[in-house]
């Protein structure tokens, strides 16, 4: 497991790295076609939507909608919270706060 | 000369600082109680330096998902790293390869956005990038040693509710994302896609194949909408 984690580090730092020199060295010979960087646009927003999803909706791997499933209930006022005030700080602290409300009851 | 610009750099990259530290310090205590060690925290924000990347590294290690699947999720992540990278590589005409090698590792969308904004003539010296590089990145790597310090002392989180911090995080950081019809539909589609694939196949893989393709029927989405262009 330790040596799986280190092995992950690398292999990302590598990746990473060759992706932020790759382009400066190769400058102005390196063209990104347009459909390309539309397509790139949308990874983010895929992404996390792809991460959250499952982790609100699911316990362990079956779909829970009730409110047996916390991070479920905990996900609405973190939800809330990001579309007012479309901050970081504030969204994490609703979260972690209706989480531990959550942990709290019997 | 030399001294003065590399202080100046230094100097822009305070906002920066003031955005990294607390971040970074969040990463290592979530880090650090998902059992990953400070010798891993502080190599991760040395060498990796992304903030999305770590944060999804951490969560899936978390909740097991294959070596593979992680590292396939993330490169499809850190892509965007070109697309940084190739925008800059216009301003910096006549930097030397093994200047640029050095500096390269000291891009993110945030240095990326300074730089960027000092352009022009004359164009940013290696000196003031060096500065602007290198003081954002020692906010990243330091903020993250002191949250895996900080995590290590505070023992299991889980009961204080941290174990819903990075889904929170990653709910807003979704929200952001959220600027148009579009997005919001490609969002819906990745989400649905994902819980089908992982309710499947289990966790892992469900992420990229979400992603690869919500994003691709995004791209088609655009297409249908403007017809003519």
């Amino acid at each position: 497991m330790e040596q799986t984690v280190w092995i992950i580090i690398l292999v990302i730092a590598a990746a990473n790295y060759l992706f932020r020199v790759t382009p400066l060295l190769l400058l102005s010979r390196f063209r990104i076609p347009p459909s390309w960087i539309r397509w790139l646009g949308y990874v983010p927003v895929a992404v996390l939507a792809a991460l959250v999803a499952p982790e609100i909706f699911l316990k362990g791997d079956i779909l829970v909608l009730t409110p047996e499933n916390k991070n479920l209930i905990a996900a609405i006022p973190a939800f809330g919270v990001a579309v007012k005030t479309r901050s970081l700080l504030f969204t994490l602290l609703a979260g972690v706060a209706s989480m531990a409300l959550l942990n709290s009851l019997p | 000369m030399n001294k003065n610009h590399f202080f100046l750099g230094a100097r822009d990259a305070l906002p920066i600082v003031l955005g990294y530290f607390p971040l970074a310090m969040t990463f290592g205590v979530l880090a650090r109680s998902s059992n990953l060690s400070l010798d891993q925290i502080v190599a991760m924000s040395l060498m990796i330096y992304s903030g999305s990347a770590q944060f999804i590294a951490v969560s899936m290690l978390g909740s097991g998902a294959t070596p593979p699947g992680i590292i396939a999720t993330i490169l499809l992540v850190n892509s965007r790293l070109i697309l940084l990278s190739a925008s800059l590589a216009p301003y910096l005409p006549r930097m030397a390869a093994p200047v640029l090698s050095f500096l390269a590792h000291g891009l993110t969308d945030e240095t990326y956005a300074v730089a960027v904004s000092r352009t022009g003539e004359p164009p940013p010296t290696r000196w003031y990038l060096s500065g602007l590089f290198i003081t954002s990145h020692l906010a990243w790597v330091g903020g993250s040693a002191l949250g895996g310090f900080m995590g290590a002392l505070l023992g299991d989180t889980s009961r204080w509710g941290f174990d819903f911090a990075l889904t929170a995080m990653f709910i807003c950081l979704l929200i952001m994302q959220l600027k148009n019809n579009i997005t919001i539909a490609v969002a819906c589609l990745a989400g649905l896609i994902s819980i089908t694939a992982a309710t499947m196949l289990g966790r892992g893989w469900n992420i990229i194949l979400a992603t690869v393709l919500a994003a691709t029927i995004g791209v088609l989405m655009e297409k249908w909408n403007k017809p003519s262009g």
